[in-house]
């Protein structure tokens, strides 16, 4: 048991080194000690301060190819036409809280590149990485190998439904140009 | 090593609460009388209450959870925080403008959270300021204060910010008097009699918005004013104020002001004085006082100054002002939760008066007055009396209530908290203090229906309880459960500065209105950068404007090269995070200055003037990502002549091709 909760801190750690972080999982994994013992089960459960778990959260259904969130192929029902109105607000809203971090050709910034991203992955992943990341970067393969790489997690930039669609917009136009 | 050492930590932690917890449950942590259980809020569980407390000396308030006692925040309000760059950013410091200029610091006694419906509302807690007359406005959504007015013809502001029961008023009452503002104030002191006034400051308080504004004063006799509280209920439309030094001392007050075997608590009708103000009877009166704000929304503060300010004087209007006498320098003026009890506290009485809000009304009606005092009518002592409490204890100061019928009063010379009875006006139960207490805080305390659970005594002096720290020693408060018969000590807790009142208020009301992140569309700052691209340096002759971007983990730009001696610097530091918890630091090499402290999707302002030729780092403070270590940057001073260019770049080496567009 002992060595669940070491082992369970240190592959935590490779992900984060923030000593907040730490002490949140340390709590975690208090709590998940305390219920293995019988103890109070009803109360230490508690998993305040991590990221909204969403509506997928068993690790046996998790879909790689969708990741984890609202978004699937039926509910974003992409047009083959792509939209100049909300490409031009894709572009903009990048602008503000994307592309401090993110280049448009393929070379990494402090995240990976955006060329090609639509190809590499689906569009309700993408939908669902960049609105519910914490998630994913604990749980997606694909994103755990990218962190593994960059050492930042991606931060979560609240952005709304729309302004996510609009980047995703922006993202399919800018892999439909030469 | 760190983390190894915190590993080791927690593994012992680990194996204790599982010790503890696959321990067949037995009788004896089924003892209801565990003072360590009741006062123990585990890792990661949070507290049932917030409580703020004042800051005292410190100028500041601070936040506690109860009952575990664990400090939560210290809110920057009257005094600078190099931590938070409050009053150290360009766009904090109209916040601590007043009409002698920038103070850095004041004495915050009392705090007052907002009230609807003589409830709670969770909204805004309010703070006085006791040195630079002052009342300031929390806002709960964000933990920082929004508003800061300055009090005219006021000297000290003691007996505030204490509020009515729709929070219409937040009242300010003059420790000192002094000449009033607009008067020849270069008069002899011992001509206190003549020519001192005492003032009463009425703040309105939006509703909406929240926004204080000075309704109007009362001008009363010159006396000390020292606390006071409203009316609820049957009572809401009254205020009561204790006034010590009716003698109108001027020296040596410890023996001067204590001649007189009665002082007064003074009953306000407010309602009336609306009453006045509307019928056109107050007088505008020239005067300068600040009034500061700080919005959201440019996430900058504005200091205007304000010239005149609406007068009622209480000698011309007779029906505004009563005075009850109370013996011995009453302190603490405090109202039951019906309204009917107003209880007052002589610092050097043996015993404590209970008036009667239904008697005093009745005793007005009949004119049961004894002479006047300097023009307000006397209320003959016996005509306003409930009934007084024997013998409980030495020196009472204040009294809270538990909504159940009984009164819960600290003693500081006898250093006990004593129970009693309001409608029998017996001792039911007493506590020791460690030591020397001054405020009491029943959760809801000054409410309607006060939430019974906990009281928070508030010492002077801690001797013996912690270790020793030098000639100064922590001061405390001692959580006590009281939701038996009896009250049962079971936490001490150090607290910063003096801590003088607090309140606290269910967590759940608070909670649910907390601000994670400032948008960054919504972000009107003039100097924003909306996005790295819009990242720039610009000169205007001798000034530079940095237009920086912060996220995890870098600046945009971070190298700067053409800031030369003589330049005045700001960096306007836009954090473009949009997650909760996320703020960045910024710093500079030995600036004389503080840091920044940026809010996701906020804009701050650090002014920087070089003072020498060289390379200059700046650096992210708050520990931000894995990569927080390497979010620095570098800017080039040169001689004032240098014919260096300014430029500007993020991820630009020397031998590679600009890594942005």
């Amino acid at each position: 048991m002992l060595n669940f909760v070491l082992q369970n801190i240190s592959n935590k750690n490779q992900q984060n080194t923030s000593m907040k972080k730490i002490m949140l999982i340390a709590t975690i994994s208090v709590s998940a000690l305390l219920t293995a013992c019988g103890g109070d089960t009803e109360k230490t459960t508690d998993t305040k301060g991590e990221a909204p778990k969403s509506m997928v959260s068993d690790p046996q259904t998790y879909d790689p190819k969708r990741g984890e969130g609202k978004w699937t192929a039926e509910s974003l029902a992409l047009k083959e036409q792509l939209d100049e109105t909300w490409i031009a607000s894709g572009e903009s809203i990048s602008g503000v809280k994307c592309t401090s971090c993110h280049k448009m050709t393929d070379e990494k910034l402090v995240g990976p590149g955006w060329k090609g991203v639509t190809q590499r992955r689906t569009p309700e992943w993408i939908m669902n990485f960049i609105t519910n990341p914490d998630p994913m970067i604990d749980k997606d393969p694909e994103a755990q190998a990218m962190l593994e790489l960059c050492l930042v997690r991606m931060p979560n930039q609240s952005l709304s439904d729309t302004e996510a669609r609009n980047i995703l917009e922006y993202m399919r136009k800018l892999d439909s140009t030469k | 090593m760190k983390i190894k050492i915190t590993t080791l930590a927690i593994t012992g932690l680990v194996l204790i609460s599982c010790l503890e917890s696959c321990k067949p449950k037995n009788t004896s942590n089924a003892v209801s009388g565990d003072a360590g259980a009741k006062a123990y809020v585990a890792p990661g569980k949070h507290d049932e209450y917030y409580n703020f407390v004042s800051g005292g000396f410190s100028g500041q308030m601070s936040v506690y959870g109860l009952p575990s006692g664990r400090l939560l925040r210290v809110i920057p309000v009257f005094a600078v925080d190099p931590e938070k760059g409050w009053g150290y950013s360009e766009e904090t410091k109209a916040m601590l403008n007043t009409s002698h200029g920038f103070v850095p610091w004041d004495d915050l006694h009392h705090t007052q959270l907002s009230k609807t419906e003589g409830e709670i509302d969770g909204r805004w807690v309010f703070g006085n300021g006791n040195n630079t007359p002052r009342v300031a406005r929390i806002d709960l959504s964000t933990f920082r204060t929004s508003e800061i007015i300055e009090l005219p013809n006021s000297a000290g502001n003691h007996s505030s910010p204490f509020i009515t029961e729709n929070t219409e008023y937040v009242v300010a009452g003059t420790r000192f008097s002094v000449p009033s503002d607009n008067a020849n104030g270069d008069v002899a002191i011992n001509t206190y009699k003549q020519n001192f006034k005492g003032y009463l400051s009425f703040i309105s308080v939006d509703k909406k918005d929240g926004k204080m504004d000075i309704a109007f004063q009362i001008e009363c006799p010159g006396v000390n004013f020292d606390l006071s509280r409203a009316g609820k209920l049957k009572s809401h439309g009254w205020f009561f104020f204790s006034c010590y030094n009716t003698e109108q001392a001027n020296t040596l007050l410890e023996v001067n002001a204590s001649q007189r075997d009665k002082d007064f608590i003074m009953a306000v009708n407010w309602k009336k004085a609306e009453e006045y103000i509307k019928a056109g009877k107050g007088k505008k009166m020239p005067t300068k006082y600040a009034h500061n704000t700080y919005s959201d929304v440019t996430h900058s503060a504005t200091s205007e100054i304000k010239t005149e300010v609406l007068v009622l004087d209480s000698k011309e209007l007779a029906d505004i002002c009563y005075m009850i006498p109370c013996p011995k320098s009453p302190h603490g003026c405090d109202v039951d939760p019906t309204g009917e009890y107003i209880v007052g506290s002589g610092k050097l009485a043996a015993i404590i008066p209970v008036f009667s809000f239904d008697k005093i009304q009745s005793a007005i009606a009949a004119k049961s007055y004894d002479g006047d005092y300097q023009g307000i009518p006397v209320i003959k002592y016996e005509a306003a009396l409930y009934g007084e409490v024997k013998k409980p204890g030495l020196g009472p100061l204040h009294t809270e209530f538990d909504g159940k019928g009984n009164a819960y009063t600290s003693f500081f010379v006898s250093s006990e908290v004593v129970k009693w009875n309001i409608k029998d006006l017996t001792v039911v139960d007493r506590a020791p203090t460690f030591y020397s207490v001054g405020h009491l805080c029943i959760p809801g305390g000054d409410t309607r229906t006060p939430s019974a659970k906990y009281l928070i005594a508030y010492n002077k002096i801690t001797k013996d309880r912690y270790l020793p720290t030098g000639p100064e020693l922590a001061q405390s408060a001692q959580l006590y459960d009281i939701s038996g018969d009896k009250m049962q000590l079971i936490l001490d807790f150090p607290t910063i500065g003096e801590p003088h009142y607090a309140q606290a208020a269910p967590a759940a009301i608070i909670e649910k209105g907390q601000i994670k992140i400032f948008k960054i569309a919504d972000n009107k700052h003039p100097y924003v950068a909306k996005g790295e691209g819009e990242s720039k340096v610009v000169r205007e002759g001798k000034v530079v404007h940095v237009y920086m971007t912060s996220i995890r983990s870098h600046f945009a730009p971070d190298n700067i090269e053409g800031i030369k001696l003589g330049d005045e610097v700001y960096f306007h530091v836009t954090n473009l995070e949009q997650d909760w918890d996320v703020p960045h630091g910024f710093a500079i090499k030995s600036a004389i200055n503080a840091e920044l402290l940026i809010m996701p999707g906020e804009t701050q302002t650090l002014k920087w003037i070089p003072d020498r030729v060289g390379i200059v780092p700046i650096y992210c403070t708050d520990f931000c990502s894995a990569l927080h270590q390497e979010m620095q940057g570098y800017v080039r001073v040169s001689p004032a002549n240098s014919s260096v260019p300014l430029s500007f770049s993020v991820g630009k080496n020397s031998s590679e091709v600009p890594a942005s567009k």
